[in-house]
C-alpha cells in the first residue's frame, strides 16, 4: 500500500469563539477550501476543541469515511493531541489528524487585516491539506523498560530523589563526585526560615540513603559517558582513585588523624584546615578517607607513609589505579547542583585579595557548630570578633553587564537568616544589609525578613560600588537609595551574597547526557511550566540548583519529582515510541554513510554487508537532520517527508 | 518600490523554538505583515536545500528559516547544520541568479514573539525593496 494517501480530508474550522472569526471570515475559508479536489467535507464551528465539537468531528469520520482530518485552529502545541485522540476514538489513526494553525499565526496576528488575514487562513489550510494528503498511518512501537535508576549528584536533591525511588522498591545507584554524599546542604549551619540545623535535618537522610538495600552509592565517581534510550541506558562510571581500599576501611579516622600534611579544607571554604588524607566532614556517607595526591607526601615525594603505617586493616593502597565500570539502568536524574561564583571576579569588592571580605557559603562555615571555629563567628584575618558586618547581597547576580542576568533566588533569604543569627551569637554586633530589592516569596519567608528587622537587622536599599582595606577595618562605600545619600560603613567584616552558578564541569556532563542548557549554563527543561523536571531526552530527569537556582525546600520537592517521573515510568513494563521518526529505503540507501554522521543521537549505523544505514527506532528521535543530508533522498521522516515538505511548498506557489 | 506589492515568503520553522515564537507573538498580539506562510519542520537542520530552491523557484519572493539560539537546539546541533547550509545555499542562489538577500535566516527561541514579529516586518520591508522574484517568468517562457 506504499505511496497510498488518504484522500478524503475533513475540514474542521474553528472559530475560537471571537479569536479567529472575529478577524478571519470563517464562511468564506469553509467555501472556499470545499472547492479543493481532496476536501471530501468541511465545516465550522463555534469551539471545535469543546466536547460537542469534538463528537461533531468524530461523527463525521464515521459518517464521511474521511481519511485524513485538519482542525484549523490553534497552534498543535496546544490541541494537536486533544484531536489526535478524539480521531483515534472514532477509529481514525491519529497521525493522520493535523492542525492548521489559523489563530497564532494568523488571526491573532493580522487583526487589523481581515480580508488579508482570511487569504492567509486558505492557504495555511490549503498546505495542511498537501501534507495530510501524504499522511500516513503510523503505530507508536514499544521497547522495554529497566527498573532501575541512576542519580547523579549526591546533594539534597539527589539524595530525595534517590531514597524516592528506592522506597518504591527500586534499584538506584547514587553517584557522587566528592568522597562524600551531602552536597552544599551539609555546609550550611542553620536553614530559613525555621531556623532548624541544616545538618540535623540532612545527615539522617544521608544515613537513609547510605544504609538503604535499595541504593548503591558510588561516592568518588563521575559519570563519563552515556549511551542508550529510555528504558536502557548503558552509564560508564569512572571510580576515582582514593588510595584507600574502601572495602577494608573501617572508617576509624587513625590516618587522618596521623597525616602531617594540613591545606586549607575546601568543605570550609578554606577557614579551616584539612589533612591530605581525608573525608570532607565527620558525618561522612560513606565515611572513608581518600588521598589528595597533589598534597600527599608519598605522591610527591615517595616518603612518609604514615597513613600505611597507622591503618591497621592495611586499607591504604598507594597504587590504586582508577576503576572503569559500566551500569545500565532505565532512567537518569541529573542533580549536579551549583557552585558560587568566585569573589575574585569582582574586582570593585576587592577580588577575593581582602581577607576579611568572604563568600555567604564560607559565612555559614563560621556559623557552623562544626565548623573551623566551632560557631564562633571570628573574622579570617585575626580571629577577632565583628562588630559590625555588613551583607552584600546581589553580589553577581542581576548584573548583566558585567556578571550574571539572572536572580539566585536565594540571596536574600540566606542572607536575612546570616544577619539575624550573627545578631544572635553577638548581641552588641551590628549586622547591615545592602539590597536592590528584598525578594522573600515563600511561606513564612516575609515574615521571616520582618523578624530580622525587628531584631536588629540595619537594611540599606542601594548597590555597593566598593569594598577596600583601610587599617584593620574594610570599608565599604555604596548609596542610600531611599535617603538619596551615599553611605560608607567601616565594618570589621564583609560578606558577600555571590551568585549561584551551575556545578564545574555541568557542561562537560551535559554532551555525555545530549541534554540541553541555557546561556547561563543550567540545565534547560522540556518545559518551563508544563515539564520543569523532564530534559530533551526522554529518560533523563533534573533535580536541584543544576536546572535554576532554588532553595532547599524547592529543591526537595523537585527531586521527589523528578523521582515520582522515573517510578511511573517503571510502573510500566515497556513504553511507546514515538512514530514519526526517520526510515531508511533501503532501495535508495546508497551506504554512503552521510546520515551516520550528521545524527545527533547516534541512531543510526552502517550494515557494511548490505552497504544500507539502519535506523535504531528507538535513539531516533526525529529531527530529520539525515534526510537533509541524504544525497539520495532514501531517508523518510514520517509524515514530514520531503515529498510532503515540497508539496507544501508547492500550494504556496 | 512598488507599494502596493505584496511579497510571498516561505518560512520554514523549527518546531521548538521560532514556530513556538511565532505562537507567541500572536499570543501577545504583536502585529506583522501577513506576507509570511509558515511550514513547521521538526528542526531548522531538518530543512533540505531543495525545499529553498523550489520555494524560489516556483515564485516565492522570499524564503526564512528560524532555529533556536546557538546552544539551544532541541537536537543538539541542527541549528549549526543548517547554518552551514545557508551559506552555501546563498552562493548557489547567485549562480542562478537570484538575489541572496531573499534567503533569511535567524536565531529566534520560543520566548521571543516580539523578535519574530519584527524579523517579520523587517523581512517584508526588504524584499519589498528587493521587488518581485521574476524567476517564474523564465520558467513560463
Amino acid at each position: 500500500m506504499k505511496g497510498t494517501p488518504p484522500r478524503k480530508i475533513g475540514v474542521f474550522v474553528c472559530h475560537c469563539g471571537k479569536n479567529i472569526a472575529g478577524v478571519v471570515d470563517v464562511n468564506r475559508v469553509v467555501e472556499d477550501i470545499s472547492r479543493l479536489e481532496s476536501v471530501a467535507f468541511a465545516m465550522d464551528y463555534k469551539y471545535m476543541c469543546s466536547q460537542p465539537g469534538q463528537a461533531m468531528i468524530q461523527e463525521k469520520i464515521r459518517e464521511k469515511g474521511l481519511e485524513g482530518v485538519i482542525v484549523a485552529a490553534c497552534t498543535p502545541n496546544l490541541h494537536e493531541a486533544t484531536f489526535r485522540k478524539a480521531a483515534s476514538k472514532a477509529g481514525l489513526n491519529p497521525y493522520c489528524v493535523e492542525m492548521a494553525n489559523i489563530r497564532e499565526q494568523c488571526a491573532w496576528a493580522h487583526q487589523n487585516d481581515p480580508e488579508k488575514a482570511t487569504r492567509k487562513a486558505v492557504e495555511i489550510i490549503r498546505t495542511m491539506i498537501q501534507k495530510t494528503a501524504e499522511d500516513k498511518p503510523l503505530y507508536e512501537g514499544s521497547i522495554p523498560v529497566l527498573k532501575r535508576a541512576m542519580v547523579i549528584g549526591g546533594g539534597v536533591a539527589g539524595i530525595q530523589a534517590s531514597l524516592d525511588i528506592a522506597d518504591a522498591g527500586y534499584e538506584v545507584i547514587l553517584v557522587e563526585r566528592e568522597p562524600s554524599i551531602g552536597g552544599h546542604m551539609a555546609q550550611l549551619s542553620e536553614t530559613f526560615p525555621t531556623l532548624d540545623c541544616a545538618q540535623c535535618v540532612l545527615t539522617p537522610k544521608m544515613v537513609a540513603a547510605g544504609t538503604h538495600p535499595n541504593i548503591k552509592i558510588l561516592a568518588w565517581s563521575e559519570a563519563r559517558e552515556v549511551s542508550g534510550y529510555v528504558g536502557n541506558f548503558t552509564v560508564t562510571i569512572e571510580r576515582k582513585a582514593s588510595g584507600v581500599d574502601w572495602t577494608k576501611c573501617t572508617g576509624c579516622g587513625m590516618c587522618m588523624e596521623k597525616c602531617p600534611i594540613k591545606i586549607p579544607a575546601e568543605f570550609d571554604r578554606g577557614l579551616g584546615v584539612r589533612k591530605a588524607i581525608y573525608s570532607p566532614f565527620p558525618q561522612a556517607v560513606p565515611n572513608k578517607p581518600v588521598i589528595d595526591r597533589e598534597h600527599c607526601l608519598h605522591y610527591a615525594k615517595g616518603k612518609c607513609g604514615i597513613c600505611q603505617k597507622v591503618c591497621e586493616v592495611g586499607a591504604i593502597d598507594f597504587d590504586q589505579a582508577p576503576e572503569i565500570i559500566k551500569e545500565e539502568v532505565g532512567a537518569i536524574i541529573v542533580a549536579t547542583g551549583f557552585d558560587i561564583y568566585p569573589k575574585e571576579n569582582i574586582g570593585e569588592y576587592g577580588a577575593g585579595k581582602i581577607p576579611d571580605v568572604i563568600d555567604s557559603l564560607a559565612f555559614e562555615r563560621l556559623l557552623s557548630a562544626s565548623g573551623p571555629t566551632s560557631g564562633e563567628i571570628r573574622r579570617p584575618s585575626d580571629g577577632k570578633i565583628p562588630e559590625t558586618i555588613v551583607f552584600v547581597q546581589c553580589s553577581g547576580s542581576r548584573d548583566p553587564e558585567k556578571h550574571k542576568p539572572y536572580c539566585s533566588r536565594i540571596c536574600c533569604m540566606y542572607t536575612a537568616k546570616q544577619a539575624l543569627l550573627y545578631k544572635h551569637a553577638v548581641h552588641k554586633g551590628r549586622p547591615y544589609i545592602f539590597y536592590i530589592d528584598i525578594r522573600s516569596g515563600g511561606k513564612n519567608y516575609e515574615e521571616f525578613v520582618a523578624r530580622a528587622q525587628e531584631e536588629g537587622v540595619i537594611y540599606i536599599r542601594g548597590k555597593v560600588s566598593r569594598i577596600y582595606q583601610s587599617g584593620d577595618k574594610v570599608t565599604v562605600v555604596g548609596v542610600d537609595t531611599l535617603l538619596a545619600k551615599p553611605a560608607q560603613i567601616d565594618a570589621d567584616m564583609v560578606v558577600l551574597a555571590m551568585a549561584m552558578v551551575p556545578k564545574e564541569g555541568s557542561d562537560d556532563l551535559r554532551k555525555v547526557l545530549k541534554i540541553t542548557a541555557d546561556k547561563n549554563g543550567f540545565w534547560t527543561e522540556a518545559h518551563p511550566k508544563m515539564d520543569p523536571v523532564g530534559t530533551t531526552t526522554r529518560g533523563i530527569y533534573l533535580a536541584g540548583c543544576g536546572q535554576a537556582p532554588r532553595d532547599v525546600p524547592d529543591t526537595v520537592a523537585q527531586a521527589s519529582g523528578a523521582a515520582g517521573k522515573v517510578i511511573s515510568l517503571f510502573s510500566r513494563e515497556t513504553l511507546s515510541l514515538d512514530p514519526m521518526i526517520v526510515s531508511v529505503d533501503e532501495e535508495l540507501c546508497a551506504g554512503c554513510g552521510l546520515c551516520v554522521s550528521v545524527c545527533p543521537y547516534e541512531a543510526r549505523i552502517l550494515d557494511e554487508k548490505k552497504k544500507v544505514a539502519i535506523v535504531n527506532e528507538a535513539l531516533c528521535k526525529g529531527c530529520g537532520a539525515c534526510m537533509a543530508a541524504c544525497p539520495n533522498s532514501a531517508c523518510i521522516h514520517k509524515n514530514f517527508s520531503k515529498k510532503q515538505v515540497l508539496k507544501m511548498v508547492d500550494a504556496l506557489s | 518600490m512598488n507599494e502596493n506589492f505584496e511579497p510571498r515568503v516561505v518560512g520554514f520553522l523549527c518546531n521548538w523554538c521560532t514556530y513556538t515564537g511565532a505562537d507567541l507573538a500572536g499570543t501577545s498580539r504583536i502585529q506583522y505583515p501577513p506576507h509570511v506562510r509558515i511550514i513547521r519542520v521538526m528542526c531548522s537542520g531538518a530543512v533540505d536545500p531543495t525545499y529553498i530552491l523550489k520555494a524560489l523557484l516556483e515564485g516565492a519572493d522570499g524564503v526564512f528559516i528560524g532555529g533556536c539560539h546557538p546552544g539551544d537546539c532541541h537536537y543538539l546541533t541542527g541549528n549549526y547544520k543548517a547554518r552551514r547550509k545557508i551559506v552555501l545555499m546563498k552562493s548557489i542562489l547567485e549562480t542562478l541568479g537570484l538575489e541572496p538577500e531573499r534567503l533569511w535566516f535567524r536565531w529566534i527561541s520560543a520566548s521571543e514573539g516580539q523578535k519574530f514579529a519584527d524579523t517579520m516586518t523587517e523581512i517584508s520591508d526588504e524584499i519589498k525593496k528587493l521587488g518581485a522574484n521574476r524567476m517564474k517568468e523564465f520558467w513560463n517562457v
